[in-house]
């Protein structure tokens, strides 16, 4: 032991040893030193998330600028409605989540497993949703590929009078401008913006199902250690879960405005 | 934990953040909600309903981010990784829509 190793512990005492035991890492001096490096850690990758996923909604916007007509008419056969019961029923899920990582800091296991199954809930009733709008776009022939086609968007923006067919078969887009496109280019255009939908949602879902899963695990090993009775367990797996989770929540805070809503 | 507190003191027991502080914090989200939902649908220029509904989802955000995420809470280093994202994110934002923004302003076709 170095002279300065000694020194730390003549100044401090001895940490308690029982409570931390298995819980405090060796590399680590004291279990406020350690929560502090999950922590950064945890935050670090949630920057690089929101960075990767910042660029696409960058990219979104660009083409959504140039685009304005084809993107608004092809918003439209999104359903605002799911996209509102999944907003709430995310903003639900962290709740429970926030909930769960507070009864992991007060060692309530039984507790902590109740909140932590109702986020697993929510997160099911999310995905669920999900399925639902993805067969529509489906038999509608709205994912992008071979199978495209706009017919469905051209008749719901023709009965909206919001399109006009001209004579040479061109389509007359009528928002707060006019433009005139050809069928193909409007083919083009709105599978652009599906492109984006099926991205943006579909890394979010998938986020959400990778979450699902860790949860899962978190659910399980709560429920050992309301079994086990233990005194005290390691909350951070739970806090660095729920951070995860919440940011996964913001992401949908954004794609819902942004794709579901803006000019309907 | 000194990371969770209000009030820095020494002690086994957790300085939790109070349950009521999680419920505003979801009454407030959800209120949010309707908000920009309701948003969406009064007619206003599109560029404003843009900027309605990006004003609302950051309000959405800062309030999952302080009470949820515990930023509020936190030490300095979490608020200055928190900020880093946010401040990185803005630079790549600006520096690509000034460059989208300006093209059509050179002489020769691009974009």
């Amino acid at each position: 032991m170095s002279v300065k190793e000694a020194k730390v512990l003549e100044r401090e005492p001895a940490p308690t040893h029982i409570e931390h035991e298995g819980i405090l890492g060796e590399q680590f001096e004291t279990l406020d030193q350690q929560n502090n490096a999950y922590l950064i850690g945890m935050w670090a990758f949630i920057v690089q998330e929101v960075l990767f996923l910042g660029a696409i909604f960058a990219a979104y916007g660009i083409y959504r600028l140039k685009y304005l007509h084809e993107f608004t008419l092809a918003h439209k056969e999104l359903d605002w409605v799911v996209g509102g019961l999944n907003t709430l029923v995310l903003l639900a899920s962290s709740y429970t989540m926030a909930r769960a990582v507070r009864a992991a800091m007060q060692n309530k296991h039984g507790r902590q497993m109740l909140y932590l199954t109702f986020t697993l809930l929510f997160a099911s009733v999310f995905m669920f949703n999900k399925y639902i709008e993805y067969s529509k776009k489906y038999e509608h022939h709205l994912i992008p590929g071979r199978g495209y086609d706009a017919h469905t968007i051209v008749e719901h923006a023709e009965h909206k009078e919001l399109l006009e067919p001209l004579p040479d078969g061109n389509y007359k887009l009528k928002l707060e401008t006019e433009k005139i496109v050809t069928p193909e280019e409007f083919k083009q255009r709105t599978q652009l913006f599906l492109g984006f939908y099926f991205i943006l949602t579909g890394l979010h879902g998938l986020h959400v199902l990778v979450g699902m899963t860790v949860i899962g695990v978190l659910v399980g090993r709560a429920y050992i250690d309301y079994k086990k009775r233990k005194p005290v367990a390691d909350y951070m797996p739970v806090e660095m879960v729920g951070l995860y989770w919440h940011f996964v929540d913001i992401v949908w805070i954004f794609i819902y405005p942004l794709l579901y809503l803006i000019g309907r | 934990m000194a990371s969770y507190t209000t009030h820095h003191e020494e002690g086994h027991e957790h300085h939790l953040v109070p349950v009521r502080v999680y419920s505003w914090t979801l009454v407030a989200l959800l209120v949010l909600l309707i908000v920009t939902v309701g948003a969406g649908f009064i007619p206003m220029p599109i560029w404003l309903g843009t900027v309605v509904a990006l004003a609302i989802a950051m309000v959405k955000t800062y309030l999952v981010m302080a009470y949820f995420m515990h930023v509020k809470f936190s030490g300095k280093l979490i608020w200055l990784f928190a900020a880093a994202g946010f401040f990185w994110l803005v630079i790549m934002v600006i520096f690509a829509y000034a460059d989208y923004i300006t093209r059509p302003w050179e002489p020769v076709p691009g974009f």
